[in-house]
């Protein structure tokens, strides 16, 4: 019965609609998905040791080269959308390469990645007659006489963007089992337990970090590039900075960084507790939920740094000898 | 013509110097419980934006004269760091080094939500305003005067309280071996409290002086809690001296490049800047602990 249940999400999800769901909780379906792709993509390196404070970065150059590159151009966003993975490799190589060669690790790599993510913001805030500065950008609308466009990739459907997350959220969960079963995950353990000892049984340690980082980066720069075109409006402040950053990484942290499942489940319960306190004392108490999230952030760190879904499998696989020993 | 830049520049050097100091304060508190406790209060900013909010309210809202209000931030900041330390660094101190970083930013959003939900969204204003005083034919504002004048006492104090008092002694022993002390007789707990305060009251201070020039707002922290840790880093983590120095650099290169560019594009250099020193000196320009 347990193999089954992710197919039968699965199939839920792909089917939910044409059984005709309304818009609403299309569109946190969407939410999920495409947060859940990006903590995803965060943790992938981030439970390898790697705590990178930067990916907001990545996020915004996503974001803004299909937005800036459509507005000002006339670029469409499939071809925005290599020029932005370019573009965030770049950055990734330019920032891992020296970071991993030079042995910058823990609270130095963190700090350091921290500035580029702010760097990232300031440029868009300081480039503000091209980007419209903090107050975002909207990409000039396709939609004007009809409902979709795809050479603009806006879709006034939300059913669309559900089959588009719900893609990328795949391939994201496919390319994190890949990662787990390759060569490369073991050689990731081992740095993050001893840098010196795993380069000294031949592990080429900037290598093997610089590859990791940049499929995390290109998955977090796509990210973007969905979220900007799905949401049709860019913010500095929402794709780039320190405060993305550190919602990438307390979503993965929340869900459990060390199960695949995790840094979706983490986007499903920020949101859903963003939702319901906004159900339960609506839109006019400002800071509520930044407040109980905060809390939790603390308690989860204290308590169960292994996250939601860490410790639910970790209490699953407890009750399993006990449970074939009482069916024996 | 050629005049009038160069005017302009020395007014950007010396403004600069100014900022250096405020940045050379907030650097000394994280540098300092880094140093000692081995942790990095990512929250450090939202600790200074609580104490921004009570001098506002001690002075405007309570009518408290305005050294009264300094002296209840400071107290308060000061008493919050011992709560931090106490309630969610201690936890921690045994788990993975990127936790302790990692639970204060979780502190960081607490404290951000708890302010918005305790003072709204709006900007405040202290309402003090000091004069402009003009040295030459430049403007210099007084209220960074003052703010350079008392960081750098607060520095002096914090230095002499190191290096000539029984307890600094301890402190600065602990940071340097902290196996070995509790051997010792030192009780490592106990001095991690009183340093915890102390990176309190400077944040506090950086509170009161900050307060004279800025607005105040829930998310204050956020626009100059990254630039006190690259300063940190900058000069090498944990190391006082280094902070001090970087300090100076950093807001050399806001100040003069915003001159030559734009505000931002200040920043954006300065952060650049740090990036490529990083490469450079990764442990810093002077040396960090590892």
């Amino acid at each position: 019965m347990t193999r089954w249940l992710p197919w039968i999400g699965l199939a839920a999800l792909a089917l939910a609609p044409l059984a005709g769901i309304g818009n609403y909780p299309l569109h946190l379906a969407i939410t999920c998905l495409l947060w859940g792709f990006v903590y995803t993509s965060w943790a992938l390196m981030g439970r390898l040791g790697m705590v990178s404070l930067g990916h907001g970065a990545f996020l915004g150059i996503g974001a803004y080269s299909v937005v800036m590159g459509w507005n000002h151009f006339g670029l469409s966003p499939w071809l925005g959308l290599p020029l932005a993975l370019v573009l965030a490799a770049l950055v990734a190589v330019l920032i891992g390469y020296p970071c991993f060669r030079f042995k910058i690790v823990g609270h130095y790599f963190a700090l350091v990645t921290l500035a580029l993510s702010e760097v990232a913001r300031m440029i868009i805030v300081a480039l503000r007659d091209q980007t419209g500065g903090s107050l975002g950008a909207t990409p000039t609308t396709a939609l004007a006489d009809q409902a979709w466009s795809l050479s603009a990739l806006q879709f006034s459907s939300k059913v669309v963007w559900l089959y588009i997350a719900l893609a990328a959220w795949l391939a994201g969960l496919w390319v994190w089992t890949r990662v787990d079963r390759s060569m490369a995950r073991l050689a990731l353990e081992a740095i993050a337990h001893e840098e010196e000892a795993a380069a000294s049984v031949g592990i080429n340690v900037t290598r093997v970090k610089l590859g990791i980082t940049l499929i995390s980066a290109l998955m977090t720069c796509i990210g973007g590039v969905l979220y900007a075109q799905y949401q049709l409006y860019v913010n500095p402040e929402t794709v780039s900075g320190i405060g993305v950053s550190l919602q990438m990484v307390f979503g993965a942290i929340a869900g459990g960084m060390f199960v695949r499942l995790g840094p979706t489940v983490g986007a499903i319960f920020t949101l859903l507790l963003a939702e319901v306190l906004r159900l339960l004392v609506g839109h006019d108490i400002h800071g509520l939920d930044t407040t109980i999230y905060g809390l939790l952030l603390v308690l989860f760190i204290i308590f169960m740094p292994q996250g939601i879904l860490g410790a639910a499998a970790q209490a699953w696989k407890r009750q399993q000898p006990a449970r074939r020993a009482a069916a024996v | 013509m050629g005049q009038t830049f160069d005017l302009f520049l020395l007014e950007a050097i010396v403004n600069g110097v100014l900022l250096g100091g405020i940045l050379a304060l907030l650097a000394l508190g994280l540098n300092l419980i880094f140093g000692v406790i081995d942790v990095v209060w990512i929250c450090y900013a939202e600790l200074i934006m609580i104490g921004m909010y009570c001098v506002y309210y001690l002075h405007a809202s309570f009518g408290w004269p305005l050294w009264l209000a300094f002296a209840g931030s400071v107290a308060l900041v000061s008493l919050l760091g011992v709560l931090l330390h106490q309630y969610v660094i201690r936890p921690v101190l045994g788990a993975e080094p990127i936790n302790q970083l990692l639970v204060t930013g979780g502190v960081l959003f607490l404290l951000q939500g708890l302010a918005t939900l305790a003072f709204g969204v709006e900007f405040r204003n202290l309402g003090v305003r000091l004069p402009t005083l003009e040295v030459g034919e430049m403007f210099i504002s007084v209220a960074r005067l003052i703010a350079f004048g008392a960081a750098l006492a607060g520095m002096v104090a914090t230095y002499l309280f190191l290096k000539r008092t029984y307890l600094g002694t301890a402190i600065r022993a602990i940071s340097q071996d902290r196996s070995i002390m509790p051997l010792m007789g030192v009780n490592p707990n106990r001095i991690f409290l009183i340093t915890s305060a102390i990176g309190g009251a400077l944040a506090g201070l950086a509170a009161c002086l900050l307060v004279l020039q800025y607005d105040i707002h829930p998310a204050i922290g956020l626009s100059f809690g990254p630039i006190a840790f690259l300063v940190c880093v900058l000069g090498g983590l944990g190391n006082l001296v280094g902070g001090f120095v970087a300090a100076f650099i950093f807001a050399q290169l806001i100040s003069v490049g915003g001159y030559f560019f734009h505000l931002e594009w200040g920043y954006v250099i300065a952060f650049l800047f740090f990036i490529a020193v990083m490469f450079w000196k990764p442990r810093g320009l002077f040396g960090g602990k590892s």
